[in-house]
Formats: structure tokens, C-alpha cells, sequence
């Protein structure tokens, strides 16, 4: 693993994979209003008899691409990650029912979205998509893994949703190890056996810095990317149940239905195990930057390290 | 009719005979299965029974045939017209007539694409089918396939904002292939119309979305046969039909009566039903 590089927004990674799957006909682009922000306008820059604009209503485009879903098209539908949430319904009853495989990006997810404050600021999208059975649902860490994540959807059966951020993240992995990322495959990002730190999307390199951290006092923590959430790898939580004293769970997003919940579901069905949940506490954002929010919000590799130690002191 | 891709020609007396063995399908499906919507189903049956024998190619031996014509049916509570036109057509039997509402059973209680044969969307929560007819008709377009996309919309589902989002993206995208149908029967589940949220001049709305526009008596199959191929003959733009119906219609004691919205006749109910479409 090499050391983490400056990289570029998850949402750049989505617009590159769009670029990259446009040799495949049958995808098409859907647009409501936000393809500058979603960077499904590099798609359209180059394809616009293959994209199409719906304008600001979103619960139309779901249906849209349903349609299209079903007439032999591989429809990539984007927006803000908050406002795919208005068209839950339709993602639930008109997409995901009927199993078409329409590929949902909801971009600017989470707190880390910064200042257009809280109303912009999803922190539930995780946790609602992942009750629709059926439903695959990814937050990939860096540009380079949206990337390659978004082009494994072409030959992905079921509907997805993915997440991406609006905002820069350092790059966690390279054009060798991304080749090795798998949907629903957790991907190891550091090996170690005293704790597990889980994390997903903007979270995954502050995991790795509190993972560091930890090591300098002795504490040897691997770092997971669960960059997909639905179907969770129950697999390799089984082998960290197996090797470490506990779990941290990180992710920009709320404590309530996202990552941490899917981690805790699985160990209380196995018999239980330590699991502590780093993620914003059953409140709404507000304007700032991205890293004061994240800091007042305790979404940091602080609060990470914190809950490490907490959980190996009162073993 | 099994295996037959081209349009069927049925005359009008062809399909008014047709429509009254739907509407004895449909009285019977809902009283065996002790629930689902008996006044949506007979105001609409006669304008769907004209699509499937004059308009729409489809092969009941190949449902998935890619560039068959769609019906998408977005007033999903109104199944049973569509399960006795699909078994009238080759798609379903008897048997699976029989079985509607319980489990297992190709025929759900509302239409779903994932369930049955010749089911092309899957309904059930009002607003959402002209969208997808819209996606159906913007990729045929992409396809550069001849194949219509037909919609049929009730009139209180006009109360869904999601409808004219649809209307006003079909408009911009001039989307000739995409036809609605509106039943505009006056009735919704709890009241009529006008006392729940009155639609008020529904054509003179779709009209005003850029929509080319028609207004038929939705009971007379003559009008409705040639409005049909009215709509098919626009090359430019959207089309709807706004079709003037009466729920119920055929049955003396459900015509215009909001609590056959979605109640099943009684035992005395069928029998009389069945008289009167003998």
C-alpha cells in the first residue's frame, strides 16, 4: 500500500468512470439541473444524444431512467445525494421492485460538504437506501476507487446507489491497488490485530491517520474501506471477529442506519461484539468549512483513536 | 391471438363484445378475491381492450419481444382490466385469473412487470407511470425503433406533481412516441374528484404543457378506436387523450358510486352484475 497522495473528489471519480463506460451504448446519463456539480457534464460534453436533461425534478428522472432501465439501457441518474432522497419512493417502488438496474450517484453526501449548510448536507442517504431490498449501496473514499467502483456497475445487475463527495480527499489508493477493489468487497487497507477500524467514503483517511496515531502508542489497527455498505462482506467481519478486540466504525453520515448500524446488525446476529460508532450524533449540519464541521461534529481521527482506546481499556 | 406481433383489426363489434367479457372477468376476479377495484377497471376496459385489438403489437408467445409496443398502466389499482384483457390476449389463463390478490399469484394486486407475462410496469403508487413511459419512449427513440409507448393515467392521479414534471419533459424533449390516456372518470378513493381536489379542464392543462390534445366519450369504441389512431398518427410531440368515463360503467348499481372504488361485490352483487352483462 503506498502512502496516501493528494487526489481529487470522489464525484471527479464518477464523472471520469461515466467518460469511461460511454463505449458501451446502451449507458445513458440522466441529469436534474446538477450535472456541473455531479461531473456527469463531462459525460454530456461528449454524448448529449445520450444524456438526458429533466430538469429540477427529480422524482420524474428516477421514473425516467426506470423506463429507459427497461427498455434495455444502463441508466446513470445523478444529483445531490439529498435530493435523491426526495424521490425515495420512486427509487424504492419504481426502480428497485421491479430489480431494473437504474445507477443512482447521489453526489455532495455528508457534513463534509461544507458550507451550503445543513439542508445540502445528506446524513441519512446511506441509512435509507439500505433498507430497499435488493438495493446496492457504495461510498467509495477517493476518486480513483469512485472511479473504478462506478465502471464495475456497467456489469452490476441489481440497482445501486452511490455516494460521492463534493469535496477533495486524500487519495487512498493507486491505478495498481484500485484493480483490486471489488463491489461488496471490503478492501484492507493496513493490517493489524488489536483493533479494526471500519470506515467508509470521506472517513477511510482519517482512519488511516488515527491508525497511525494508534501504532505510535503500540496499538496495532487494521483500517477496513467498506466502501459498499449493501451487501455488507459479513466475510471479513467474521475474520475480524475472529483476530481483534473491537471495532470502530467511521463514516460522515448519521450513527442512526448507516455503516456502524449495518456492523452492530451483523455482530448482535452473531452473538455480539465491542462496536463503537464514530459518526454524527442524531443532529443536523450547518454552514462551515469541511474540516471545522467535521471537527465540531467529532468526526475526526481524534474521536477515532478515542474510541480505540476506549474499547481496548475496558476489555 | 397467441404469437400474432402485427395489430390485431378487431371491428367495433369485435371489441364491444370483447369489453363485456373483460368487465365479467373483472367483477368475477374481485369478488373470488374478496378485494380490489372494480370502478376503475370498468371505466377504463373499454379504451384498453381498443389498444390491445387495434393498436398495440405485442406477441403473447414472446412477452419480452424487445420492440413490442408498452402499455404502461399507472392507475396500478385497476389490475383486474389489465389481467382480463392479457388473458383475453393470450398471456394469462383462466386459472390465473382465479388466483388474483393471493399468494403467489402471477396476478398481484396491483400490475407488476416483475410478476406477470405482458405486464410492462410495475404500479401501485399513483404519478409515477408517465415517467417511465417517458423513459420507455425516450430510449425507443435512442433505438430509432418505431415502437409506441401508450400510458394510462387516472384523473385523480392528475394530483401527483410527478405527472406534469413528465408532461413538461415529454414537451421539451418532443417526444413523439410517448401517448397518454386520462380516465377521467371523476372519482378517487375517497369522494369524487371535485370534492377531493377538482382537476378542473384537464385538457386544456396537458394542452398547455405543448401536448397534442383529444377529448372522446372513453365508452363510445367507435370514438375511441379512432382517437386511438389519432394519437398514433402525430409525428411531433406528445400525445393524450382525455377520455370522459364513467366508473363502474356497466354495472347499474357501481356507475358513479365512489364505494366501488375499491370494494368487492357481495355474493347478490355478482349475480346481478353478471345479469346485466349477459
Amino acid at each position: 500500500m503506498s502512502a496516501p497522495s493528494a487526489g481529487g473528489a470522489s464525484r471527479d471519480g464518477y464523472g471520469s468512470a461515466l467518460l469511461k463506460l460511454s463505449s458501451d451504448p446502451r449507458v445513458v446519463v440522466l441529469e436534474a439541473d446538477l450535472g456541473k456539480s455531479t461531473k456527469s457534464c463531462l459525460f454530456r460534453a461528449e454524448y448529449p444524444e445520450r444524456t438526458v436533461s429533466l430538469g429540477i425534478a427529480e422524482q420524474n428522472m428516477m421514473l425516467v431512467a426506470a423506463g429507459m432501465a427497461s427498455s434495455g439501457k444502463i441508466p446513470f441518474a445523478s444529483t445531490f445525494a439529498i435530493f435523491t432522497e426526495r424521490a425515495f419512493e420512486q427509487v424504492r417502488n419504481g426502480i428497485a421492485r421491479p430489480g431494473l438496474p437504474v445507477h443512482i450517484c447521489g453526489s455532495h453526501g455528508g457534513i463534509h460538504t461544507g458550507t451550503d449548510g445543513s439542508s445540502a448536507q445528506s446524513i441519512e442517504d446511506l441509512a435509507i437506501y439500505r433498507t430497499i431490498p435488493g438495493l446496492t449501496v457504495i461510498t467509495p473514499s477517493d476518486d480513483i476507487s469512485a472511479e473504478e467502483l462506478t465502471i464495475q456497475l456497467l456489469d452490476h445487475s441489481n440497482a445501486s446507489y452511490t455516494r460521492t463527495a463534493r469535496n477533495k480527499t486524500p487519495r487512498m489508493y493507486d491505478t495498481e491497488s484500485v484493480k483490486e477493489l471489488r463491489i461488496g468487497k471490503g478492501s484492507i487497507l493496513r493490517g493489524g490485530d488489536d483493533v479494526a477500524i471500519i470506515a467508509c467514503g470521506v472517513m477511510v483517511s482519517e482512519a488511516m491517520e488515527a491508525a497511525s496515531t494508534l501504532a505510535d502508542s503500540g496499538i496495532d489497527a487494521c483500517v477496513i474501506d467498506m466502501h459498499t455498505i449493501k451487501p455488507l462482506d459479513t466475510k471479513l467481519l467474521d475474520e475480524i471477529r475472529m483476530k481483534c478486540g473491537g471495532i470502530v466504525t467511521a463514516e460522515d453520515h448519521s450513527i442512526i442506519g448507516g455503516l456502524g448500524s449495518a456492523v452492530a446488525e451483523y455482530m448482535s446476529s452473531v452473538g455480539g461484539f465491542p462496536v463503537q460508532m464514530v459518526g454524527v450524533d442524531d443532529r443536523f449540519g450547518e454552514s462551515g468549512s469541511s474540516s471545522d464541521l467535521m471537527e465540531s461534529l467529532g468526526l475526526t481521527r481524534d474521536e477515532i483513536v478515542e474510541r480505540a482506546r476506549g474499547l481496548l481499556n475496558s476489555r | 391471438m397467441e404469437g400474432d406481433v402485427g395489430h390485431h383489426d378487431l371491428s367495433i363489434s369485435e371489441l364491444e363484445n370483447l369489453s363485456n367479457d373483460c368487465r365479467k372477468h373483472i367483477v368475477r376476479m374481485i369478488h373470488k378475491a374478496g378485494a380490489g377495484h372494480p370502478g376503475g377497471s370498468l371505466s377504463a376496459i373499454d379504451i384498453i381492450v381498443a389498444l390491445y385489438g387495434t393498436r398495440l403489437r405485442f406477441d403473447s408467445s414472446n412477452p419480452d419481444w424487445g420492440d413490442r409496443d408498452r402499455f404502461v398502466m399507472s392507475k396500478g389499482h385497476a389490475s383486474p382490466a389489465v389481467y382480463s384483457i392479457l388473458h383475453e390476449m393470450g398471456f394469462l389463463s383462466e386459472s390465473d385469473l382465479s388466483t388474483f390478490r393471493t399468494l403467489g399469484s402471477v396476478c398481484q394486486g396491483h400490475v407488476d412487470m416483475k410478476w406477470t407475462d405482458g405486464v410492462d410496469f410495475s404500479a401501485g403508487s399513483l404519478g409515477m407511470g408517465l415517467s417511465f413511459g417517458l423513459g420507455c419512449a425516450i430510449a425507443a427513440r435512442m433505438d430509432s425503433s418505431s415502437r409506441e409507448t401508450w400510458v394510462m393515467v387516472g384523473d385523480g392521479e392528475l394530483q401527483e406533481g410527478q405527472v406534469w414534471e413528465a408532461m413538461m419533459a415529454a414537451n421539451f424533449h418532443e417526444v413523439s412516441g410517448l401517448k397518454m390516456i386520462v380516465d377521467r372518470n371523476r372519482i378517487q378513493n375517497d369522494d369524487f374528484v371535485n370534492v377531493q381536489m377538482e382537476v378542473g379542464d384537464v385538457a386544456s392543462k396537458i394542452s398547455s404543457f405543448g401536448w397534442n390534445v383529444k377529448e372522446i366519450d372513453g365508452h363510445d369504441m367507435g370514438e375511441i378506436v379512432d382517437a386511438l389512431k389519432w394519437a398514433s398518427d402525430q409525428g411531433t410531440g406528445p400525445s393524450a387523450i382525455v377520455a370522459h368515463t364513467t366508473k363502474g360503467k356497466g354495472i347499474s348499481f357501481m356507475e358513479d358510486n365512489p364505494s366501488f372504488h375499491g370494494k368487492a361485490p357481495s355474493d347478490e352483487e355478482l349475480s346481478l352484475a353478471l345479469e346485466e352483462l349477459s
